[in-house]
């Protein structure tokens, strides 16, 4: 699309396009949302690597597709693997790969290809240092298979194999802190992003581009299918994940901490807030509410240390 | 009116579709899925009110298909071949410019 | 000129690669086969070998970035053993089903329980529908040599699919023994630069590889690999042709060894085959007229060359290390899938032998002689014997 210069002035996204219309993520899909975003800030200077999970389906069935880059389809846990393999060929072909202009390698993995059963690989990549890009689009579960929890689902959530009952109620272990888990890599750059702030994102992406070595970005991405929540409020959902301090954004640099949101200063939104939009968080109790609450605040408190010991 | 950025696309798609069985089942064209009408799936539409925009493109940004584009005067289109009805740019729309209608068929 | 030297089958192996030039390797450590990255690491400290080094964090890891590597278009090399096979299974799929002609040595090896390193096929038998080229080589010389065949094979614009070659696990893998390497020259004129036209990512080619495919579109795709499978069989014996005339050293979809005359032919593959010809030899000084065949390529299955040795015998003794359950040995029901349909054939046994190391003696291949006799008395034998078997501990 041509966007005139002084609206490229006002808007603070690059204009292009390099994810079309036309693909089959549903109704107000974060996922595909993020997929969007990531190709505007690298257009077809980027090549993809996406194992078995819903952006298969976004990415579109043969002979259709989404993409104006490079995309290479592989197995559920192979994320890591496939991207390190690919860095090493176009490395042997002359290419130059991340830097300022250079090539970026993208592994744009779900939570349940990444927390669970693509980890191995993920550490792999990490503890090698690939010159690459492994996003994380965490929508909390399974979803392509039809919303079973992941050890990314937070403790409460309804989810098809979490479905409550007499004996076992709901999600009952929190959520895995994937990020922490990178970070004990020591990766060259690591943070978190959300849909609903895609200027932020894009900047992080930007800044993974130019550091060499292994990045990783953990993307908060709605899923109204699998939270039961409205199609019109994944924006809504992912911006009050970040005011809560559910799911708060920050870096993580050579050895350094920056937290960019919510702010430190103010007491964050309360929970609830966030989770009352969603039908997967309706069956639990107020004490479960209260618990889940006393653990946000906990770890954002432990967040907000180590910023202030690592800055 | 503007037309749909995608409109060129689809006449490039169109063109050099193939259903072709290549080795390894690759895809060689890029954006083939623009010829995939994803606007059939509507059961809300958006419904947009240009007396009330301010042009802050924020339904444009938050668009995840993307289906709404800017016209010479920077005013968003909906672009109803590809718009599933999600309602996202009328949930963020900060002037209630955009009402998600139910669309008659 | 080229050079002799004495060595181990792995280094042979490493020796292939390095003589291939393959600018990524993957590769992950597992007995017997850790000394081939691990030579190839050394070529690439080194500086005799300029390949991108790729140590992965396990077998899975390793094909995958083998897998992302050959679809970025380089040439690639890994190899593996038994379980390391069996966790690259689910990939093995992928890079096939992609046509990605990545080239793997295996040092063939038993697959757990109980876990044992010792030879046998099982690993790369169980690996026989990935769409994968099976070569199995003799000896160290045959392990070299298939493997640079492998890449010219893969690589063919006909074929386009990824090939293993076995050799066997301490027999050849460990054993020394001397070994021509090729003149570097004339690899790089028998094999020539891969330049893919079909699989190849670059940031100026936006195409998908590995895209969702529905019923309407699926079936195509795996006849393609069908299809290059069976175009596998011209090639083959084209590239065996070349390498015969450019090294000297001649190959074939099977290798036949006094079979002309011969009233039982004892079949098998490997390294078995060299005990085998021993046995011929000795066997036919005592008037007994027995042949042997060594099948060298196992995918695709040298169906015609079984039909023909057939016609040529009444009894065919199947030599095999490897099992099926529930059918017998693999090779067994490949031979049965060459033979049904024939008009007359000979009687097919199969012998399942040398499990998890078990040395094949001779004492062994009296006994599948026996066998095969009371069969051509036309007493009742059974069809799948177990040979070998220590009946006392059962």
């Amino acid at each position: 699309m041509e966007i005139p210069e002084n609206v490229k002035k006002r808007l603070s996204l690059p204009a292009e396009e390099y994810f079309y219309a036309g693909h089959t993520a549903c109704q107000g899909c974060g996922a595909a949302l993020g997929l969007r975003y990531v190709l505007k800030a690298y257009k077809n200077r980027a090549i993809f690597t996406i194992p078995a999970c819903c952006s298969t389906i976004i990415a579109g069935a043969w002979p259709y597709l989404t993409f104006g880059a490079p995309l290479f389809q592989t197995a559920f846990e192979t994320t890591g693997a496939v991207i390190g393999g690919i860095e090493a060929g176009l490395k042997a072909k002359g290419y130059k790969v991340k830097g300022e202009d250079g090539i970026m390698v993208v592994g744009w993995a779900g939570d349940g290809g990444t927390a669970d059963i693509g980890l191995q690989a993920l550490s792999g990549f990490l503890e090698r240092d690939h010159d690459g890009l492994y996003i994380m689009y965490d929508n909390e579960a399974y979803m392509n298979t039809g919303i079973q929890r992941s050890s990314s689902t937070p403790k409460g959530a309804w989810t098809t194999n979490t479905p409550g009952g007499k004996k076992h109620f709901l999600e009952q272990k929190p959520k895995k802190k994937v990020i922490d888990i990178v970070i004990a890599h020591k990766p060259a750059y690591a943070a978190t992003a959300s849909i609903a702030f895609p200027e932020d994102f894009i900047r992080k992406l930007k800044k993974a581009q130019k550091i060499k070595g292994a990045s990783f970005i953990q993307l908060f991405a709605p899923c109204p299918t699998g939270w039961r929540s409205p199609t019109d409020k994944s924006i809504e959902l992912a911006r009050l994940a970040v005011q809560t301090a559910y799911f708060p954004l920050f870096e993580y640099e050579g050895g350094k901490y920056k937290i960019n949101m919510p702010s430190t200063k103010k007491e964050p939104k309360p929970l609830e807030e966030y989770l009352k939009l969603q039908g997967r968080f309706k069956y639990m109790t107020k004490e479960d509410i209260a618990a889940l609450q006393e653990w946000v605040l906990r770890e954002w408190e432990e967040l907000k240390k180590k910023a202030e010991m690592f800055k | 009116m503007a037309e749909s950025p995608f409109k060129e696309e689809i006449e490039r798609v169109e063109k050099e579709y193939s259903e072709k069985m290549t080795p390894g089942a690759i895809v060689y064209i890029p954006g083939s899925s623009v010829i995939n009408k994803t606007g059939s799936w509507r059961v809300f539409m958006p419904e947009f009110n240009r007396d009330k925009c301010v042009r802050c493109y924020l339904c444009y940004i938050y668009c995840p298909e993307p289906a709404i584009y800017l016209d010479e005067e920077n005013y968003p289109v909906f672009d109803y071949d590809y718009c599933k009805g999600c309602g996202i740019c009328a949930n963020e729309c900060p002037t209630k410019a955009i009402e998600m209608v139910r669309e008659v068929k | 000129m080229p050079m002799r030297k004495v060595m181990k089958g792995n280094e042979a192996a490493a020796w292939a690669a390095k003589l291939a030039k393959p600018k990524v390797v993957a590769a992950f450590p597992i007995t017997p086969s850790t000394l081939v990255p691990e030579k190839i690491s050394e070529f690439v400290a080194n500086g005799e070998m300029d390949a991108e080094f790729v140590k992965v964090e396990s077998e899975h890891s390793a094909i995958s970035a083998c897998v992302g590597a050959s679809a970025a278009g380089v040439r690639v090399f890994t190899a593996t053993a038994s379980q390391g096979l069996a966790l690259m299974h689910e990939v093995l799929f992928i890079a096939a089903g992609m046509r990605l002609p990545i080239v793997m040595a295996i040092g063939n090896r038993s697959l757990s329980a109980p876990i044992n390193i010792w030879n046998d096929w099982q690993d790369t038998i169980s690996e026989r529908d990935t769409g994968w080229l099976q070569f199995y080589a003799e000896n160290n010389q045959e392990a070299l040599d298939l493997i640079l065949a492998a890449f010219k094979v893969a690589e063919d614009e006909r074929v386009l699919l990824p090939a293993m070659t076995g050799f066997d696990a301490f027999i050849l893998t460990h054993t020394v023994e001397p070994v021509e390497i090729p003149d570097q020259e004339l690899v790089d004129e028998f094999l020539g630069e891969y330049e893919p036209k079909h699989a190849y990512i670059d940031p100026k080619r936006p195409i998908t590889q590995g895209a969702l495919g529905f019923p309407a579109h699926y079936a195509e795709s795996r006849y393609k690999v069908w299809e290059a499978m069976e175009n596998a069989k011209e090639v083959i014996k084209e590239v065996f042709a070349e390498f015969e005339k450019k090294f000297g050293r001649k190959y074939q979809m099977i290798e036949e060894y006094k079979t002309d005359d011969a009233e039982i032919i004892l079949v098998t593959m490997g390294s078995l085959a060299g005990t085998v010809k021993e046995f011929v030899d000795k066997k036919r000084e005592e008037g007994i007229k027995i042949g042997a065949a060594k099948i060298t390529v196992y995918r695709p299955f040298p169906i015609e060359e079984i039909r023909a040795l057939a016609k040529k015998t009444k009894v065919l003794a199947l030599l095999e290390k490897d099992i099926s359950f529930g059918i017998g040995g693999a090779v067994y029901a490949d031979v049965g899938r060459a033979l049904i349909n024939e008009k007359e054939k000979p009687i097919v046994l199969d012998f399942i032998l040398g499990l998890g190391g078990r040395d094949v003696t001779f004492e062994n291949l009296d006994e599948v002689i026996e066998i095969s006799k009371k069969a051509l008395k036309g007493e009742k034998v059974e069809e799948v014997s177990w040979i070998g078997l220590r009946k006392e501990i059962l």
